[in-house]
């Protein structure tokens, strides 16, 4: 789960990670209190989005003006200004996809005079199993250009989670920044407190870009990009609190609200799949029988017929869908149980799109023989390659 | 021969008396599984409540059903927020074996298991996986039985139902499989693929294997470059092996925890091309698996 900047600004505060004065803004009144709250004469107004590149981004809106997401101000008033032009307009950047996002809510903070910007971000490393952290002098930048083009450029350590954060891990960053003088000792507190930060509230990543060091020599982290390892959450209730609806595709809501894993795709053939391998590999076969897949889509072990209708209506709820294919390895569940889901599921909504089942596992002459005597139009299919075939052939028919 | 599992394979359940704990031992038991003993604490000394599982005795701790029963393997159902706890108490218990099978333990939770394993005496399977089975044997876990057939095939896997569906086409292609693993689809896992190919590298029985990834991390790339360092020294079995993903988007988590293309990194085309350099046989469909294997064997 992801949250916005000032909300990981607030988790800076309270870890005592220095960032700098600023204040959320859900309207361009807030956002000029917020201003005169804070000591000048320069203001930075933030569009708060979850996706990066908001600096460099633009309106969809002329109204808006030219100016990106993330506008710097000279004066109250033009914090005002930059406030209207912003809220409720869209905002596209290079991660948000051409459709953009709509700002709902703004940050207004106190300008800071930076010396020199750079890059610190924390992540599970799947190598080492442990926390590492990934630090460059080339801050404000793409990372994953500084590390494909200058790969020297950037130091990685991983904290052995029995010792935890030792004073010598903050020394390696400091170095590593180029940083000196009290400077070094400022840099082990910081990091040691993202390190306790990062732990205590379960993130799978923290990426601070930039990190600045101030033209009075202080080090602030200017930006916070932060995730939350879902599993965890239920032990996070304040983290979940954060959780803003508006930046989530309303489908994918609706599916967390079934314990279904979906992810809406480009193409035009519905999944129900059990399994996230098998669903992977299921859009992979759709996509070997030259179609595409319209959507990822895992039901989990038990293929309840409440859970399969609730996928069915996801699925359909996208017009793009020409066709669905249901692959269901079984397992421990018997055949006969997963087809009567699937067909009180079908009747119930009125499929009028081709319908391939592929059902495996036990009892499954007795799944396929009930599908074919429901007087529905489902296509059983003996195995992966044969479904993948019927529902591309189905839906060229149908054209 | 097998490998991790076998006929003399005994086994308890860390929460047998939960509703997943009953159901898949249940279904162990009727594999032919030495189930020796459950572990639910408070409930030791107590009869399960399942007829089917009445003849089981209960525990209080992993430590007193190993030392009352001499168990030298563990399959654990617990819930996420205590499966954890539970890996640690028969790490603790030293059990050589530990098999979990939960689904959504923080990751946090299992950097703290996966240090807690090293230079411990026991190996963990998971989490987030189907679990082990030798065929006619032993199964832990939740694989369904009536697909396998003894055979020559090992199966290695991030995915479950994707196991089944290699076991499946093996059987049908008339290989048969030695032992089939899954070793889960969490970023942070007891075991990779590198420690279950040594073995069946190692294991006479099996002459064949299948290897199954999926995009995220690059166990799968680290895996390749193992073998192609084993087989200079002139251990290799045919191979055949299939990546889930390839049409998967970037930055989306695709259901396991980690399967996630990110940063560029991950995707399925390099472990496709990884597999390719260290010899293995490519399933370009995952329907083709067996026969992807049965061709490389020919050959």
């Amino acid at each position: 789960m992801n949250i916005h900047e000032y909300q990981a600004k607030e988790l800076y505060r309270q870890y005592g990670v220095p960032t700098g004065m600023g204040y959320p803004a859900f309207t361009v009144e807030e956002a000029a209190v917020a201003a005169g709250k804070l000591p000048g004469p320069v203001y930075v107004v933030k569009a708060q989005i979850h996706a990066g590149g908001r600096g460099k981004g633009s309106f969809k809106e002329a109204a808006a003006g030219a100016k990106g997401g993330v506008r710097i101000a000279k004066s109250v008033d033009e914090v005002r200004q930059f406030a209207q032009e912003m809220l409720g307009n869209t905002l596209v950047t290079i991660q948000t996809g051409a459709s953009g996002r709509k700002v709902n809510r703004l940050y207004v903070e106190d300008g800071s005079a930076i010396e020199r910007e750079l890059y610190l971000s924390a992540l599970v490393d799947r190598a080492t199993s442990r926390v590492a952290f990934i630090v460059s002098q080339a801050g404000g930048m793409d990372i994953e250009q500084v590390a494909h083009d200058t790969p020297e450029k950037i130091m990685t350590l991983s904290i052995d989670p029995a010792t935890g954060f030792m004073p010598h891990h903050g020394r390696k960053v400091a170095f590593a920044l180029g940083l000196s003088g009290k400077q070094v000792g400022a840099c082990g507190t910081l990091v040691e407190n993202l390190y306790r930060m990062v732990v205590e509230k379960d993130m799978s990543l923290l990426e601070i870009n930039p990190l600045v060091v101030t033209k009075d020599g202080n080090l602030i982290c200017l930006d916070g990009k932060m995730d939350f390892d879902s599993n965890a959450l239920y032990r996070h209730p304040e983290i979940l609190a954060y959780r803003d609806l508006d930046e989530e595709d309303p489908m994918e809501i609706e599916a967390s609200k079934h314990d279904l894993a979906f992810i809406k795709l480009d193409g035009t053939i519905g999944c129900l799949v059990n399994g996230a391998g098998l669903a992977m590999a299921t859009m992979d076969i759709i996509k070997l029988y030259g179609m595409e897949p319209a959507n990822f889509l895992d039901v989990g072990g038990g293929a309840s017929k409440e859970k399969v209708q609730a996928a069915f209506k996801l699925i359909l709820a996208d017009t793009a869908v020409k066709g669905i294919l249901v692959n269901i390895f079984g397992g421990i569940m018997r055949c006969d149980i997963i087809a009567e889901g699937v067909i009180a599921a079908a009747r119930e909504m009125h499929i009028t799109v081709p319908l391939v089942v592929r059902l495996e596992g036990t009892n499954v002459e007795l799944g396929k023989k009930m599908m074919a005597e429901s007087g529905l139009k489902i296509v059983p299919a003996d195995n992966l390659a044969d479904a993948a075939k019927k529902i591309t052939d189905e839906v060229r028919k149908v054209g | 021969m097998a490998i991790l599992i076998d006929k003399h394979t005994k086994v308890i359940c860390q929460g047998i008396t939960g509703a997943q704990g009953t159901f898949h031992t249940k279904g162990a038991k009727a594999y032919g599984t030495q189930c020796v003993g459950g572990v639910t604490p408070g409930k030791g000394g107590s009869k399960h409540p399942d007829a089917e599982l009445a003849d089981i005795p209960l525990f209080n701790t992993v430590d007193e059903a190993k030392r009352a029963t001499g168990a030298n393997a563990s399959s654990i159902y617990v819930p996420p927020p205590f499966a954890a706890d539970a890996i640690l108490e028969a790490i603790d218990a030293e059990i050589p074996l530990i098999i979990c099978i939960t689904e959504g333990i923080p990751v946090m939770d299992m950097i703290k298991v996966k240090r807690a394993l090293t230079g411990s005496k026991s190996r963990l399977i998971g989490p987030n996986c189907p679990g082990v089975l030798t065929p006619n044997q032993c199964k832990i876990g939740i694989m369904p039985g009536n697909i396998f057939m003894h055979g020559s095939v090992g199966v290695v896997s991030r995915s479950g139902t994707l196991t089944y569906e290699a076991v499946k086409q093996t059987t049908d292609a008339g290989l048969g499989q030695t032992t089939a693993v899954g070793i889960g689809g969490d970023p942070v896992k007891g075991t990779e693929f590198i420690d279950v190919l040594d073995l069946f590298l190692s294991d006479d029985e099996t002459k064949s294997i299948i290897m199954i990834g999926e995009i995220g991390g690059a166990a799968e790339e680290e895996a390749c470059e193992w073998l192609i360092g084993e087989a200079k020294k002139g251990r290799s079995k045919p191979m055949a092996g299939f990546i889930a993903g390839s049409t998967a988007p970037p930055g989306r988590r695709m259901g396991h925890a980690g399967a996630i293309i990110s940063g560029g990194k991950g995707a399925a085309s390099d472990k496709f091309e990884a597999m390719r350099k260290a010899g293995i046989a490519i399933a370009d469909s995952p329907a083709s698996l067996g026969t992807t294997l049965a061709a490389a064997l020919k050959r």
